[in-house]
Order: structure tokens, then sequence, then C-alpha cells
């Protein structure tokens, strides 16, 4: 595929009086990990839910895989929605059902396969992310934080989509877990050859994984490759980048 | 077509085209499954044109291993798709992983014991939960502080005030269907005036207080199950006791005292509609004055008939409560569980209620009053 997977362009959200995002622009390239940064309450949720469909802006348009989904019918988003998978901070997987129906809940939705082929792919996926075949029969409740991150994961890739969203996918993990958990991404991001958009506070995160940054600031999108992003000028971002806690990942200009 | 099989005396090969993902899988698996090895021994996969997904190269290395078990040589043309290769790495060698669906499901015996022995724990848990309760109220009694009186007067509230319209509405209804009922049968006899002895004796002493508990066992105990289901799932009753609070203290007694406030209350104001829609429907049917119909309600009435309705009423209320508060406090885990639960203290409060109904009925019977 040429161009832009993601291609947003003059996104506005507000939410009665109060004005969320004012003319947002947000391009993601084929093959990156794009990182979404920004201060609490500066829209990073609500940016995720406008590019999944979820929510339509007040004004802009979204383009993925090259299609404005502003513009989309009921069929068409939900056609849409088979080709990414997403995660959501807390995990989200339904409580009532084992890690492998979490897994199969989408194939059972979009495809029609038969029990043995829907187990064993299932599985596959409960593999891939590094989960423990007993992981398979357990229900969410008995999960660590890290493992229900990771089941999570494997519900997001079960429809082997190109394109990922995960909104804050190593949050309330460990430094260790959250190390495993960037590895495994960046190794599933290789092998797939996925495109993946994550919201992240996790600045080791981001230097791990991301290849492309973009920080929401005054309502709006500065987004550059790692390496440029650090020298922004913006106060905001020199003080996410530069503050005490950065200091320790030698970007600083002082370090 | 999304591969192409060419047979060549004991070589089969098999030439991979187009997409291989995972909306196809269920077509190509199907198709694939009626190919048989019968007299192969080599099987060369041109992988080159094919595009897999995960799904596509989980399907590619089922159907080489069946080609192996079947004693197949299998043969690559070219390298291995990377994405096989993912496959295999994650899934290590050799069948897929021994992966039971569902449990093997219990021998008729087993099932039996097993039903017996939760029950028996169920039982053994409740009573412990009650004790527990009933304890902590002996010492909240000797300790003013634990009272909660803010939290108390919301629950009179949300379980009693809230709940007026409709307990008088029903009470209402259902003494015109008394009323009606014993009407027409009453009226054959020329005993018009019994109506209202049926009205008044059945509202005070059963019909009052019975259906005003079913309904607020259906509003409130629903409403106990589900308020503290949701606060487990949430860890907000482990915060509590982590805090040093005791959440028998701040969500169960409350919502039994509460309860047991506003139920006879409720009670109340359910008897005087239904006394008071026999008025009117007993003006209506038989053309019997206000007068004529209070004071054969004052005759009715004896010394003990609207007590009889009304004691029964903070019983019923701890029975509500009880089963509702405990099914709460005993979610765990999943978002079903709380609906199992809530469902079951609804079913359990309405059926104590009314074996509760019953015993008094047996009791007050036998003290004769």
């Amino acid at each position: 595929m040429s161009g832009p997977i993601i291609e947003a362009r003059g996104i506005v959200n507000r939410f009665g009086t109060q004005t969320v995002h004012d003319g947002l622009d947000m391009i993601v390239q084929p093959g990156e990990i794009f990182g979404i940064v920004g201060g609490s309450g500066s829209g990073k949720s609500v940016l995720l839910n406008t590019v999944l469909g979820l929510r339509r802006p007040q004004a802009g348009e979204v383009k993925i895989y090259g299609t404005d989904i502003t513009r989309l019918d009921a069929t068409g988003l939900r056609q849409l929605k088979t080709r990414y998978g997403v995660t959501f901070q807390a995990g989200a997987l339904f409580s009532s059902l084992t890690v492998l129906q979490n897994v199969q809940l989408p194939m059972l939705e979009h495809l029609q396969l038969d029990a043995r082929t829907l187990d064993e792919l299932a599985m596959l996926k409960v593999r891939i992310v590094g989960l423990p075949p007993e992981a398979a029969a357990k229900y969410p409740s008995q999960l660590s934080g890290g493992m229900i991150k990771r089941a999570a994961l494997a519900r997001a890739l079960a429809l082997d989509p190109g394109l990922l969203f995960l909104d804050e996918p190593t949050s309330g993990l460990d430094p260790i877990s959250a190390a495993a958990f960037d590895e495994l991404l960046v190794g599933l991001q290789r092998e797939l050859a996925l495109t993946v958009v994550m919201i992240t506070h996790d600045l080791d995160s981001i230097f791990r994984t991301c290849n492309r940054v973009g920080v929401i600031i005054d309502k709006r999108m500065v987004s550059a490759p790692l390496a440029e992003i650090v020298e922004h000028p913006h106060p905001w971002i020199q003080a996410y980048f530069h503050g005490d806690r950065a200091r320790r990942f030698g970007v600083g200009h002082g370090t | 077509m999304h591969y192409r099989l060419d047979r060549h005396d004991q070589a089969l090969r098999l030439t991979l085209e187009g997409e291989w993902t995972v909306r196809q899988v269920g077509a190509i698996g199907a198709a694939l499954a009626t190919v048989s090895f019968e007299g192969v021994t080599r099987l060369e996969v041109a992988a080159a044109q094919g595009t897999l997904d995960l799904s596509g190269a989980w399907l590619l290395r089922d159907v080489l291993q069946r080609a192996e078990h079947a004693g197949v040589t299998v043969a690559f043309e070219g390298p291995r798709p990377a994405a096989l290769e993912l496959v295999e790495q994650t899934l290590g060698p050799g069948a897929g992983p021994a992966f039971v669906r569902e449990e093997r499901p219990l021998q008729p015996i087993t099932a039996l014991g097993k039903t017996v022995v939760d029950r028996w724990h169920g039982w053994l848990l409740g009573l412990a939960f009650i004790g527990e309760a009933v304890w902590r109220f002996m010492r909240a009694l000797r300790d003013p502080r634990v009272w909660r009186p803010t939290s108390i007067a919301r629950h009179v509230y949300d379980t009693g005030i809230t709940a007026i319209p409709i307990v008088a509405l029903i009470a209402f209804l259902i003494s015109v269907i008394i009323a009606y009922m014993g009407a027409q049968q009453l009226q054959k006899f020329g005993a018009d005036i019994f109506v209202v002895d049926l009205v008044t004796v059945g509202v005070l002493r059963e019909l009052g207080v019975l259906l005003t508990a079913i309904i607020v066992a259906g509003r409130s105990g629903s409403a106990f199950a589900a308020e503290i289901g949701v606060m487990q799932l949430n860890q907000e009753v482990d915060a509590l006791k982590a805090t040093g609070v005791e959440p028998i203290e701040v969500l169960v007694l409350p919502r039994w005292i509460g309860l047991a406030i506003a139920l006879p209350l409720l009670t109340v104001i359910s008897d005087a509609v239904g006394i008071l829609g026999g008025a009117l429907l007993c003006q209506a049917l038989l053309d019997m004055t206000f007068v004529q119909y209070f004071q054969r309600v004052d005759e009715a009435i004896g010394d003990w008939t609207f007590w009889v309705g009304l004691i029964k009423a903070p019983v019923f209320a701890l029975l509500i409560a009880a089963a509702g508060t405990y099914r709460g406090m005993q979610v765990r885990g999943s978002s079903r569980e709380l609906g199992r639960l809530t469902t079951v203290a609804v079913v359990q409060a309405i059926f104590l209620v009314i074996l509760a109904d019953a015993l008094f009925a047996v009791l007050f019977m036998e003290i004769g009053i």
C-alpha cells in the first residue's frame, strides 16, 4: 500500500463549549510505531476514539487505508473495524469469557470457521503474545495485570489486522513486564509488518518502541521522528523529554 | 483459487496463489481438507506467490503436518515463508498443543455430590454472614459512633420514599380486585356488607404487607445485590477493608436498618390506600356510602388485625436485605456472576418472604390472634 495508513486532517472535537482538538493533523505511515503523547486531559483518548470511528469529529476528515471514515455508513464502518485491532487501557477483556473465548469473539462475529480451526487459530494468538497454553482456559479475573495486557493484545490480533491501536499498553506494569511487553510488540511489529499507534505515558516504552512521536499540544499535534521531537523547543515537550525523569535516558542536551 | 495442485507420479506440487489470510482460511481449509495424500511420497510447496498472514500460515502448517503424518516428505521451493516460521516458532514442533475444548462433563453421581457439598457450603457461608452481621449490629448498639445515620437515611429514601407511588398503585389495584371478586360472589347471598370485611381483613393482615414486601424485594433486593456486587468487582470492598473500615458495618448494616424502617412505613401506606380503594369500589359497585363503609371497617377490625400485618414488615425487610447484601458480597470476578447473583438475591428474597408469611400464619393461628 502506498501513502499513509492513517491520515487525519483538521480534526475538531468539542464537548459543549470546551474545544479539545482544534485543527489537529495526524499522519501515520505504514510500518511505523507511532507514539501519541500528551498531558492528562489533552484528548488522547478522544483522538483515539475519533480515529477508530467510534466518535465523529465536529470537523475534519480521517482517512484509514485511504477511505474517509467520517463519511462511512454502518456497513462500511463494520468492515473497517475488522481491519484494525485495539487494546484498551484496562484491558477491557470480557469478564464472563475465558481468554480463548475472548480471542474467538471477533472471529465468530466476522468469519465462518469450524470449531477446530477456531480453537487452533485462537490458541496460536494466545501463544504468540507469550501467554502459556494454560492461560487460554482462564477467566480475566484469574490473570495478572501483565497477562491481561497480553490477552488484550491477543484479542486485538484475532483477525490478523495490519493496524494496531494500543491505549497505554504498559501502564500499571512493573518495569520488567513493561520491557517484556515492548519487546514482544516490537517483535510482532517486525514479523507481521504491523503499523502500530500507541498512546503512552511511559518514557522507557517510547524510547524502546516508537519510530515517530506525536505530541498533542495546544489542541494540535506536533509530530516528528523520535530523534527530532526531543529537540522541539516547545516548553511542554522540553519538560516531558528533558525533565528529571528523562535525564536517565541520556536524551537531554546537558547530559 | 488460492492454490494449484499438480500431480506427477508420486510427487504433489502445491503452489500458493493470492491471499492466504484470515478471511480465506475457512474456504481454503475446507477445499484442502478433501486432498488425499494416498500414493504420494513427496510434497513440493511453492509459496512465493502467496501472501500469508498468521492464520494463513497456520493453515499451511496444518496441511504440511497432515502430509507428514501420512508419510510424505515435504520440501519447499525457495525459502519458507516468514509467517510460517513464526507460527512454528510459537507453537513448537510437532502437532499443535494438546488442547481440551471443554472440561469433561461430570459423572451423574459426582455431579450430585458436588451440588450437595456446594449447597451445604453455601448455607454455612450464609449463616456465617448473618452471624457476623448480627454480631456487628450488637456491637453497634453499644457503640453509637458506628451508626451511620446519613447512610441509613439514604437507604430509607431509596427503598422507601421512592417506592411509595408503585406500592400505593399496587395496593389500590389489589383492593379493587378483592372487592370486585368478593362483591360478585357475596351479592348472591345478599351478604354485600361482608365485602368490606374481606377487603379490610385481607389487606391489613396479609396482602398489604406481602405485596409491598414482594415489590420491595424486586426493587431493593436487586439494587442491594447489584450495588455491592459492582463495588466488589471494582475492589471498592477491598479498599474499605484496607482502610480499616468494616464493609459489613458501612455497606450491610445501614441497608438492613434502612429497609427495616422503610418497609413498615410502606406497609402502613399500602394498608391505607388498600382500604381507600375498597371504599371507592364499594361505592361504585354496591352503592355503599363512605360512612357506611368506614363504620363497617371499624367493626371488622379486631384488636390485632392491623398489628398482625405490620409486625411482619420488619421481619420481611430483614430477609430481603439479608438476601440482597449477602449475594452482593459474594460477587467475584465477572459481570456474569453479578447478573446471576442479583437474580438469586431477588428469587431468594421473595421465596423467604412467602415462607416467613406462611410460618407467621401458622403462628398467629396457634396463639389465636
